[in-house]
């Protein structure tokens, strides 16, 4: 989920050169004048849409569908420009093979960052509108008049001076030897104009998703597969030392028991249930290096040290905060914290394995195709043109799926101990939680001054915690001479997660201190903090200065009229200036993230002071564009589930350098009964920047509640979990 | 041993403490029950014995032999979807779709029982674990299905 395409791809790209593949394959280039066929033997119009003679338009993305409808949202954008009847449209993915083979004609394949639409509107849309052009132009060729006298919609074209008509079947296999238009010069559809985009219209496979004829990752089958489990030293960089496979090997079903690298142990059996009964059995013994010291209170020491350090990296300046909360009349202090979380998808880690000497491939659930790719051709040390990858629907992803492929890794690990024969590789919930790339820990020490007259003259909010990058993008953190920039997220200076507010003194740095545990970006990353940090500071401001925390708000918003716009939407839509029901009580949070200004006012009531109950959220989101906001509602929904989840209920600790969760009755998540009524307000002011709608809005629904918390009960909590303070919600 | 599953017998050749879940999945080859957690934590395997909702990822198989098991697969008569997956449907439920069979399950057992639920009802019974959160519209299909 990083924000970084452009760096993702450079270091695909050196990963594939890294182990030899190269990337100039027998290309064929997407709009040029050779026919390409599709996986189904029909020529293809362009790289986007390739249209069968019964006029059923397949369109394919390279984007990752995960449950948050992009596939389909995608899908309507290329129908818009296209024309086409949207009850024929189907989608397809291309495979990463294909995509390197064509001079990556499909583009980035990350589906992270929230910008599945966001970054890929544009060029879906235009391969759209050129498969139009060249379906016009076959009829008009085939018709002998020009192109301009034929207009296209709903999969028919027609000649309008005729009245002549021929539907996009007839004329696909014509059209796909037409010249392509170039493409960037094309004109799009003002989206006022749009018919199929822009609609809540329905997603696709929710027929196979209510009748378990979906296929995950989890549920593919090969013939004559085996099936493997599998164990990783639970403490991070520890190795295996020794295994006595002797004590497994004659239990029903067992093949094989192989070491995975330097670090696992894997069972491969008839059945996955027999691999992991026998892997259960099997004594393993693990170097666990000097990291079987470290402990969750270890590491908090560490971070607390960073809040006063003399080093730290700057994230956002301006004036000297410090000078102005030294000469202010008035201070206020306060040290946040938040934890190590996983993502726990609902599907466990999975990858499926064929290895022979001429060629390997990979099924698996991934965000990112072309990661898997890469994993596939380091792990195989096979050329690219001999690796394949094949994508497979996800149950879940949230960021665990697409920059961390050490599945697909094992994977073919395990199947290159077993040439030929397929291997199918479940990690247990319990592998799934001890091997997680996790929420990275962070505290907090936010700092403001205020004058006599009880106006903030300075800010300093500064981070002590691990940085994401520096573990997973490296180059990146070199490049900025140490310094994490996704560690701002949601406060930095500009850009698409830049803060809301416009302080007189202000500065926000990061004190950066690694663990062992690796850090990985889970949904959302570090806005989920930083929102927290930020927006219950705000409060606490507020509150010192005897001020409505939404009023104190608006002094500093002036320049930042779309965050105010969004504040606005939810303080109005939840009433903000009328007293809250009975017995409840108000919370409010705002922030810009990847591109999208989100907002969300709740109400709440806490029983016996510890038992909460989120009974409302109005949500509010400005994402220039809404492609679907039947989907987006959704997401929105959802994000309250994941968020509140997060706050209340969810922290991995870390004993003897290991994780100490390992199932949902120790990292439990959100039921039903938990679950809030979610208002959801989508604002569509248009403009050049395409908002992302997968991630914003976890971040404001821990602050809105904990700011409602506070309100309700006087008691400002500072670090999460909220079980942590004997506090549940219910 | 013999399991009857969504009306039909299948003989399986597993250790009697096997549990269901694998069974269905990897014997039987029905793979729309899924895992989530193997302790019955999360729901992601609700399977019906004999009508009643059940997790199958900790329920031996020997205790199962010779009693009516329903899967998602058993739902459907045909192409006409149960009421319950039709207004999943209609409401656009699922998003990632991993948990929904199970959730299903769930909530077919409840209408059984109770025909027409309360929020509380449905509170008090649906304990499954969804990550993607489509609980709003989970809730709203449930008293969709009851007026079916």
């Amino acid at each position: 989920m990083t924000a970084m395409p452009k760096i993702n791809r450079r270091s695909f790209i050196l990963s594939t050169a890294a182990v030899g593949g190269g990337l100039a394959l027998g290309l064929r280039l997407p709009f040029g004048p050779e026919v390409v066929l599709a996986q189904d033997g029909t020529p293809e119009i362009n790289a986007w849409v390739v249209i069968r003679p019964d006029d059923t338009v397949v369109v394919r993305v390279a984007r990752s569908e995960m449950g948050q409808g992009t596939i389909t949202g995608l899908a309507q954008l290329v129908a818009e420009e296209l024309e086409c009847d949207w009850a024929k449209v189907t989608t397809e993915y291309p495979t990463p093979g294909q995509n390197v083979a064509r001079k990556r004609v499909w583009g980035d394949f990350s589906t992270g960052g929230s910008r599945g639409i966001r970054t890929s509107h544009d060029y879906v849309r235009r391969g759209g509108a050129a498969a139009r052009i060249m379906l016009t132009q076959a009829a008009a060729d085939q018709w002998k008049v020009p192109a301009a006298e034929c207009v296209a919609a709903n999969s028919v074209i027609t000649h309008k001076p005729s009245g002549r008509t021929v539907r996009y079947g007839q004329v696909a296999e014509a059209a796909a030897k037409v010249p392509a238009p170039d493409a960037k010069t094309l004109q799009l559809k003002d989206p006022k104009n749009w018919k199929i985009a822009g609609k809540p219209l329905k997603r696709f496979n929710t027929v196979d998703k209510v009748t378990g004829k979906q296929v995950y990752g989890f549920d593919f089958k090969l013939p004559g597969m085996l099936n493997a489990a599998i164990k990783e030293s639970p403490v991070f960089g520890g190795k295996v030392k020794s295994f006595d496979a002797a004590k497994v090997s004659g239990m029903k079903g067992v093949r094989r028991v192989v070491q995975v690298g330097d670090t696992a142990v894997a069972v491969v059996a008839d059945t996955w249930w027999q691999a992991k009964t026998a892997l259960d059995a099997l004594p393993i013994v693990f170097d666990e290096g000097p990291n079987a010291k470290v402990s969750s209170a270890s590491i908090a020491e560490i971070l607390k040290a960073g809040l006063d350090a003399e080093q730290a990296f700057v994230g956002n300046q301006n004036g000297d905060a410090k000078a102005a909360i030294a000469g202010a009349a008035k201070k206020i202090e306060a040290v946040y914290s938040y934890p190590y979380q996983n993502h726990v998808c609902m599907e466990p880690m999975n990858a499926t394995a064929r290895y022979t000497a001429d060629k390997c491939e990979v099924w698996v659930p991934t965000q990112d195709g072309e990661a898997s790719f890469a994993a596939l051709l380091a792990a195989s040390g096979l050329p690219a043109d001999k690796c394949e990858v094949y994508k497979l629907d996800l149950g879940g992803g949230f960021g665990r799926r697409g920059a961390f492929q050490d599945y697909v890794t094992q994977a073919v690990q395990i199947a290159k101990q077993i040439p030929g024969t397929p291997v199918k590789l479940l990690w247990s919930r319990e592998e799934d939680m001890r091997q997680g790339r996790f929420h990275p820990v962070m505290q907090c020490k936010l700092t403001g001054g205020f004058d006599a007259a009880n106006n903030l003259t300075g800010l300093h909010m500064r981070l002590s915690g691990q940085s994401i990058l520096a573990a997973v993008r490296p180059a990146i953190v070199e490049k900025q001479g140490g310094r994490d920039p996704l560690s701002f997220q949601g406060v930095a200076d500009a850009g698409e997660h830049a803060i809301g507010y416009g302080f007189p003194n202000l500065l926000i740095d990061h004190a950066m201190r690694n663990t062992h545990v690796p850090p990985g970006f889970w949904r959302g990353v570090n806005i989920n903090q930083n929102a927290i940090f930020i927006e219950c500071f705000m409060d606490e401001l507020a509150h010192a200065a005897g001020q409505d925390p939404v009023a104190f708000r608006r002094k500093f918003m002036e320049k930042y009229p779309r965050n105010l716009a969004v504040l606005n939407a939810v303080a109005e839509g939840i009433g903000w200036d009328k007293p809250a029901p009975r017995g409840q009580h108000r919370g409010i949070a705002q922030m810009k993230a990847f591109d999208s200004f989100v907002a969300a006012a709740c109400e709440i009531s806490v029983q016996g002071g510890n038992k909460v109950k989120v009974h409302r959220i109005v949500a509010a989101t400005d994402c220039g564009y809404a492609v679907n906001p039947a989907q987006i509602e959704r997401q929105v929904a959802g994000s309250f589930v994941y968020g509140l989840s997060a706050l209340f209920m969810q922290e991995c600790t870390v004993k003897d350098g290991r994780i100490e969760q390992e199932n949902f009755h120790t990292y439990n998540s959100m039921r039903i009964a938990q679950m809030p009524k979610v208002e959801t307000i989508i604002l569509q002011p248009g403009g050049t920047v395409w908002g992302g709608i997968g991630e914003p809005t976890i971040c404001v629904a821990a602050p809105a509640v904990l700011n409602a918390f506070f309100k309700a009960t006087g008691r400002r909590i500072r670090s999460v979990p909220l079980k942590n303070h004997g506090i549940e919600l219910v | 041993m013999q399991l009857n599953v969504n009306g039909r017998n299948h003989e399986v050749d597993v250790e009697p403490s096997t549990p269901l879940l694998w069974a269905l999945r990897e014997q039987v080859g029905l793979t729309g029950t899924k895992y989530g957690c193997g302790v019955a934590a999360c729901g992601a395997c609700t399977v019906h014995i004999d009508g009643a909702a059940v997790r199958s990822c900790v329920m031996p198989v020997s205790v199962v032999a010779g009693k009516r098991i329903t899967t998602i697969e058993g739902l459907a008569k045909g192409n006409v979807l149960h009421k319950v997956q039709k207004a999943w449907v209609d409401h656009e439920v699922p998003q990632c779709g991993y948990c929904q069979a199970g959730m299903i399950m769930a909530v077919v057992a409840l209408l059984r029982d109770k025909p027409r639920p309360t929020d509380a009802d449905i509170d008090a019974t649906i304990t499954n674990i969804c990550r993607c959160g489509t609980f709003q519209q989970v809730r709203e299909a449930i008293h969709a299905a009851a007026k079916a």
